[in-house]
């Protein structure tokens, strides 16, 4: 039976990991790679690398990350943020990368997912939906871009289905109402795409304790759930949060 | 030496760095002579099936692959790699969509059967998530299997007869097999005495690690059953994810080389087939 994913995420700029990693036993705790290694051997489903670094300088270090990954991880990644044309893919997925994120840029131009499916498989693409709930309707959220920053007026959930019917492999779906509020997933919302699509769902963005993560998969009937900063700061482990997904019945790879 | 193939789809670091990390002395070609010296073949599993094909045969690759298996070098298919293996893809092939298309992308045809995607629904007509992606288990072949993808072989594994793949693959296609001529290949390999087709979890790839370990899985598209199933995973429908011809050629589903601790070990596994031949 196909388990149910874990997934630490990474903030990565200039090549580093950043937003506080407290890690101890690290040699070096703001290098990617050795953060990755760490959460295999926490039995980590696999990583993703996200560059909030902008310009395209800072792209080649991020290039690089993804190459030095291909030949020193023993499990898949994807690395994430700002892509924008397919051209941008094939040099992520030629440094070895297993997937790439697309988030504005699939917004701002749709066939971007097409084109990239079509040239990598759909395997290789997740599109990254920012999502946010509309004031006064529990069950409509709107997609955000830019880092949260732009208001679309698109409906996540039939931006979703779309983004799926142009071959999108995976939807990575993040809450800007819950991401930092350790308040646990938006499970309304993760159902809500879960049910209307037929590719896996990763639920993201606030998670603060053990139960949030058997939520997501329970109640927001995710495939993969995401965290960062309770990983990072070493509150929890990958370990202690699959033993309780686990102990809540869920298949997982431990 | 341990040749993995290079038929420009993609980064094939980690197959190479995950062999040498195993002990074995692996290093990516695409240069079809070197394929033809080499102690062993490992077929990577990046881009399409039809793809994959085109770039293969323009390199003479195809056949020098071929070659290897047929003179027994041990060789290792890795997802699309596997695919491969088999006589036909529908994956990127003109018309795919077009179930009656006889213009499917031509495999090694090492094994018999046509390479397709995963069914839309299961067995009771329910949808369920494509592609078929995350960590996932083993398990024996059920064989013949009840419901599964494509139960239409016939099933004399068990019996100690040889298997006659050309039959089998007549019977899976509901068609006569003009592949090589299509294909501009030779014959298919022909299977002299009985396979060593193992219905067990008995297969050397898998010495070792038990039945319940999870291996990496990204796939969209899956292999026609036969009796040269060795191991079967499910999700919502049940399909080959180890495959053998006799003692020294593998093909598997899932990714070795992003399988941490567990496909490390099914790749020490090879190396040491491959040392051992």
């Amino acid at each position: 039976m196909l388990a149910k994913r874990v997934i630490p995420c990474m903030d990565v700029k200039d090549g580093r990991v950043v937003k506080g990693v407290n890690f101890v036993n690290l040699r070096d705790a703001g290098d990617p790679i050795e953060l990755a290694q760490r959460y295999d051997e926490e039995r980590a489903d696999e990583v993703i690398f996200l560059d909030i670094t902008a310009t395209s300088d800072d792209r080649a270090t991020t290039v690089d990350l993804a190459s030095r990954a291909s030949e020193q991880l023993h499990l898949p990644y994807c690395v994430g943020g700002g892509f924008r044309s397919v051209a941008d893919i094939r040099t992520m997925i030629a440094a070895g990368a297993d997937k790439v994120s697309v988030n504005s840029a699939a917004v701002a131009n749709p066939d971007l997912i097409t084109q990239a499916a079509a040239a990598f498989g759909t395997q290789a693409i997740l599109v990254a939906v920012d999502a946010k709930q509309v004031a006064g309707n529990p069950n409509k959220w709107e997609v955000y871009t830019h880092g949260g920053r732009t208001a679309t007026g698109i409906d996540a959930v039939a931006w979703a289905a779309e983004a799926a019917r142009r071959g999108a492999g995976e939807i990575l779906l993040t809450s800007m109402d819950r991401d930092g509020s350790r308040d646990g997933f938006d499970c309304a919302l993760t159902r809500a795409v879960a049910r209307t699509v037929n590719i896996p769902v990763i639920a993201s963005g606030g998670v603060g304790k053990l139960e949030h993560f058997a939520q997501g998969v329970i109640e927001g009937e995710a495939d993969a759930v995401l965290a960062a900063s309770v990983f990072h700061f070493g509150e929890l482990t990958v370990r202690q949060v699959k033993e309780h997904m686990r102990a809540q019945g869920i298949p997982v790879r431990l | 030496m341990i040749a993995v193939v290079d038929y420009h789809k993609g980064n094939l670091k980690s197959v190479e760095r995950g062999l040498i990390a195993a002990g074995g002395d692996a290093f990516v070609t695409d240069d079809a002579a070197a394929i033809a010296r080499a102690d062993a073949v490992v077929l990577p599993g990046v881009g399409a099936f039809a793809d994959a094909s085109a770039t293969m045969r323009d390199l003479g690759q195809m056949e020098a692959v071929r070659d290897r298996i047929a003179a027994g070098a041990p060789f290792l298919g890795i997802c699309l790699g596997m695919h491969l293996l088999f006589e036909e893809g529908t994956e990127g092939a003109p018309d795919e969509d077009d179930e009656t298309s006889t213009h499917n992308a031509p495999g090694l045809a090492v094994l018999p059967g046509v390479v397709a995607a995963m069914p839309r629904t299961d067995a009771e007509g329910r949808a369920y998530k494509v592609p078929h992606v995350g960590w996932n288990t083993l398990a024996p072949p059920a064989y013949p299997a009840e419901g599964s993808v494509s139960g239409a072989l016939p099933a004399s594994v068990g019996s100690g007869g040889a298997v006659d793949l050309h039959q089998a693959s007549s019977a899976r296609a509901g068609q006569p097999c003009g592949l090589s001529v299509r294909a501009g290949l030779p014959e298919r390999l022909e299977v002299d005495g009985p396979p060593a087709v193992q219905v067990d979890f008995n297969c050397p790839l898998f010495a070792g690690i038990p039945a319940g370990e999870y291996f990496y899985f990204t796939h969209s598209y899956i292999a026609p059953s036969g009796p040269f199933v060795v191991a079967e995973t499910a999700h919502s429908v049940t399909f080959p994810c180890a495959v053998q011809y006799r003692d020294t050629a593998f093909g598997v589903q899932f990714h070795p080389e992003k399988s941490s601790d567990a496909g490390a070990a099914v790749l020490r596994n090879f190396v040491s087939i491959v040392k051992g031949a």
